[in-house]
């Protein structure tokens, strides 16, 4: 048999940077020239990789997420409040955080589907929300702590392997699995004709809906991993929305839906955090982040508009009339 | 003789080392429309990239008069005078008219836009057209499709264009208005402009052009004086074999009524009954505007019937949209197929799965294993189930939305305009196709402008004339019979 991985279009790129960067890594840092320094960024890496896979559903269905950064830093200090340092506690807040996170996102689609408020001013709207909800519940200050059975999802491991990197193999197969069913085909269809979808007798709504629950769903369990790994605070999802979205961006999603895979967004999420690790060892300052965030964002979606160009000047003239034309790298979407 | 206003010589385009155009010869006269033809993908609209300065040719030459040109860009053609008029229009529909015309050219005087100016040349060549109905200072948005096209051209005539390529202008176009493009066409020929006219429907073709350009898999085939020409000698050119008689014959065998509409009606239809059985084709025949694609939103649940009763095999069933269509076994071939029928970027297989997916719950959304015998079953030609659908041919794009609709084994179909815009030959796939299914059992209820292809499939037509049934006519009627009908006049002399 003539094996070839199966990968999606636009998947390439991304994996291409992530090796280099990970063998760059390998030189420039000392704790990588052994396993466990991986496993210490993919541990780093959990959260992002997770809400990155969420964001994907919702950006491949033609949408944008911004409700996620605020999202987990309300299921933080709700975590932290209710949690109150009992081990006794734990399961009840983990259920609840979930549900948290299942409901704000129920509530996104519901909104950006039923009042059809465009899902980029829907959750905006949701963003600030959660933002003031935290603020006047904590007056800045969060209260309350983490029991450490709680925390042990974030910091603990299961002989070497963090939790976090186990949980975050789950849901990337999990997600992986779920895009080549029919729902998730549906799904990246969505995000490229609405229409055809609707009159192919699609639950449109049902499926937008079910992208802001996952995201949402997804975002909790990120605060989770987050809350024992980096601890409580009322900072701890800033920004998160906009990582994750370069991220997704970075893996060759195209923003507006119906086109990219979701284990590249994950392995955009992963590159993004072995980047910044780079960076960190060679010692450019975090206070630098941001712009290097701002320039990927804008490099990425440069690149699928050039990719996109030059694909529609040859492609289309070539496979037209060729029925055995120039051999492309065809991919099956995963 | 008229003058040769642009002439291209052994024009010759590869792209990655596929040659595209072969050697192509072509010249355009003053007062004179010379019809360009041939199937999708013979080469038609790189020619009209080249000509329009968008792709450089690899080797061969334009002369514009006597000048040899080289085109590096599209605002050299149209400085040259060369305009082409594309499907999709350049028009900003939030502004009026005369600014469309002169966008990017705006007249000044003293520092300011001068708006008299532009509303008067606009006037100036609309008159000179002979086309009354369009206010300069009318905001674009609110002029019908056909008129967008007109403003257009305007706008090609006030950039100085002497020669004019129309790329499927009627495509989008409605009977009428179709009419009133040909009007148009002649006019501006006899005004001294070189038309270039690209089109699929041979019969505007033969109706207008002087001289024909036939393509083929991107070669020159021949060009030759209209009248010289048979449109089934044309067609033998286009395809490169005799098509044999485009329609299949009939062998249908009505069986059990599958849909019956019992005085339905809605706002824009009334009391509409009739039958479609098993194992036959009915047509339903009329003007643009007389409902018939509202006749098939209300079926599908889309714009539902607000009376009457819809009846599937003899059960009174209330069709809620198309998630609830779909799963009383009704498919829905929508006129609008890139926007309405497939998901371009997707592959050949989820495009094809895309209802069974959507719709259908549980195994009978997962199963896949039939795809290989489905796309045969509608002769796909494409690189195989994962290229995406967009870089096929409209013909083939055709056939993975019927693939889609086979997959879910639907027991009547609504097919709208089935066939537009795609080429003889896989019209003619199509037409067997839909014989086929009707043979196997399906009952089909198909809409078409085109009156020739309705007469030559429908076992039955149903001729709708604002909004109700005028009448029913046998298969072999004429096109007068439903024309008739379709005007409200009755039957006319029969």
């Amino acid at each position: 048999m003539n094996w070839r991985p199966r990968l999606a279009d636009g998947t390439a790129p991304v994996l291409i940077v992530l090796v280099v960067l990970l063998v760059t890594l390998a030189f420039v840092g000392p704790t990588f020239s052994e396993p466990a320094g991986y496993l210490a960024l993919l541990k780093r890496a959990a959260p992002l990789v997770i809400l990155a896979v969420g964001q994907y559903f919702v950006i491949v269905s033609g949408g944008f997420d911004l409700s996620v950064g605020s999202l987990v830093t309300a299921a933080v200090v709700i975590a932290a409040r209710l949690s109150d340092g009992a081990d006794a506690n734990t399961g009840w807040v983990i259920a609840l955080l979930l549900g948290f996170g299942l409901l704000v996102g129920l509530v996104n689609g519901l909104i950006t589907t039923r009042l059809l408020v465009p899902s980029f001013i829907v959750t905006l709207g949701m963003l600030l929300v959660l933002d003031g909800a935290v603020f006047l519940w904590t007056d800045g200050a969060p209260r309350g702590a983490l029991a450490p059975s709680f925390r042990v999802f974030g910091r603990g491991g299961f002989g070497q392997v963090p939790w976090s990197v186990l949980i975050l193999l789950g849901v990337v197969v999990a997600a992986a699995w779920f895009m080549r069913s029919g729902t998730g085909r549906t799904l990246v269809a969505l995000g490229d004709n609405e229409n055809a979808v609707r009159l192919a007798g699609g639950a449109v709504h049902r499926l937008r809906v079910l992208a802001f629950v996952l995201s949402g769903l997804l975002a909790a369990l990120a605060a989770i991993l987050l809350a024992g790994f980096a601890g409580v605070s009322a900072q701890v999802g800033q920004g998160l929305e906009f990582r994750a979205i370069t991220a997704v961006v970075l893996g060759g999603v195209v923003l507006g839906g119906g086109r990219g895979s979701v284990v590249a967004a994950a392995a955009g999420a992963l590159s993004l955090e072995a980047l910044f690790t780079l960076l960190n060892l060679i010692g450019v300052s975090g206070a630098l982040e941001s712009a290097v965030q701002g320039v990927i964002l804008i490099a990425a979606v440069a690149a699928a508009a050039h990719g996109k160009q030059l694909r529609r000047t040859h492609e289309q003239e070539v496979v037209r009339p060729g029925r055995g034309g120039a051999a492309r790298a065809d991919g099956v979407h995963q | 003789m008229n003058d040769v206003l642009v002439r291209l010589e052994g024009v010759t385009k590869s792209f990655l080392g596929v040659p595209v155009l072969r050697g192509i010869d072509l010249e355009l006269r003053a007062g004179e429309v010379h019809a360009l033809v041939g199937e999708n993908g013979a080469g038609k609209s790189t020619l009209l990239k080249v000509l329009a300065g968008a792709h450089r040719p690899d080797a061969g030459r334009i002369l514009v008069g006597d000048r040899e040109v080289s085109f590096a860009a599209p605002r050299d053609a149209q400085a040259a005078g060369i305009a082409i008029i594309h499907q999709e229009f350049n028009l900003l529909p939030h502004r009026t008219v005369a600014e469309n015309v002169y966008l990017g050219r705006e007249p000044v005087r003293r520092g300011q836009v001068d708006r008299r100016a532009m509303t008067a040349g606009t006037q100036r060549l609309l008159e000179w057209m002979g086309e009354d109905g369009i206010e300069p200072d009318a905001e674009v948005a609110r002029l019908p499709v056909a008129r967008r096209q007109v403003v257009e051209i305007v706008k090609a005539l006030s950039a100085d264009a002497k020669v004019l390529a129309m790329d499927e202008p009627t495509a989008a176009l409605a009977g009428s208005e179709v009419d009133r493009l040909c009007d148009l066409v002649r006019r501006l020929r006899e005004r001294g402009i070189a038309i270039l006219y690209v089109s699929h429907r041979l019969r505007e073709v033969f109706e207008l052009s002087q001289r024909i350009t036939v393509l083929k898999d991107g070669a020159f085939v021949s060009c030759s004086p209209t009248e010289d020409l048979s449109p089934g000698e044309l067609v033998r050119q286009m395809v490169g074999r005799p098509l044999g008689t485009l329609y299949p014959a009939r062998d249908s065998d009505p069986g059990e009524v599958r849909l019956a509409l019992r005085g339905a009606g809605n706002g824009r239809l009334r009391d509409l009954s009739f039958d479609v059985r098993a194992g036959e084709i009915v047509g339903l025949a009329g003007l643009q505007g007389s409902g018939r694609s509202a006749v098939a939103r209300a079926i599908w649940g889309v714009e539902p019937f607000t009376s009457g009763v819809v009846e599937l095999d003899g059960e009174p069933t209330t069709i809620t949209g198309p998630r609830s269509a779909v799963r009383n076994g009704i498919g829905y071939v929508t006129e609008d197929r890139q926007g309405d029928g497939l998901a371009l970027r997707q592959s050949v297989r989820d495009n094809a799965l895309l209802v069974r997916r959507a719709a259908l719950r549980g195994a009978a959304a997962r199963r896949d294993s039939d795809l290989g015998s489905l796309l045969e079953s509608v002769a796909v030609v494409a690189r195989g189930p994962d290229q995406e659908v967009r870089y096929l041919s409209g013909g083939n794009q055709q056939k993975v939305v019927l693939g889609k609709w086979l997959a879910v084994s639907p027991r009547i179909l609504i097919v709208d305009e089935p066939t537009r815009g795609i080429d003889v030959g896989a019209k003619q796939t199509v037409y067997r196709l839909l014989r086929k299914l009707a043979a196997d059992g399906l009952a089909i209820l198909m809409i078409a402008s085109e009156l020739p292809e309705l007469l030559g499939m429908s076992d039955r037509i149903l001729v709708l004339h604002n909004g109700a049934i005028a009448g029913e006519l046998p298969a072999g009627t004429s096109e007068e019979a439903v024309m008739g009908l379709a005007t409200g006049h009755g039957l006319g002399e029969v």
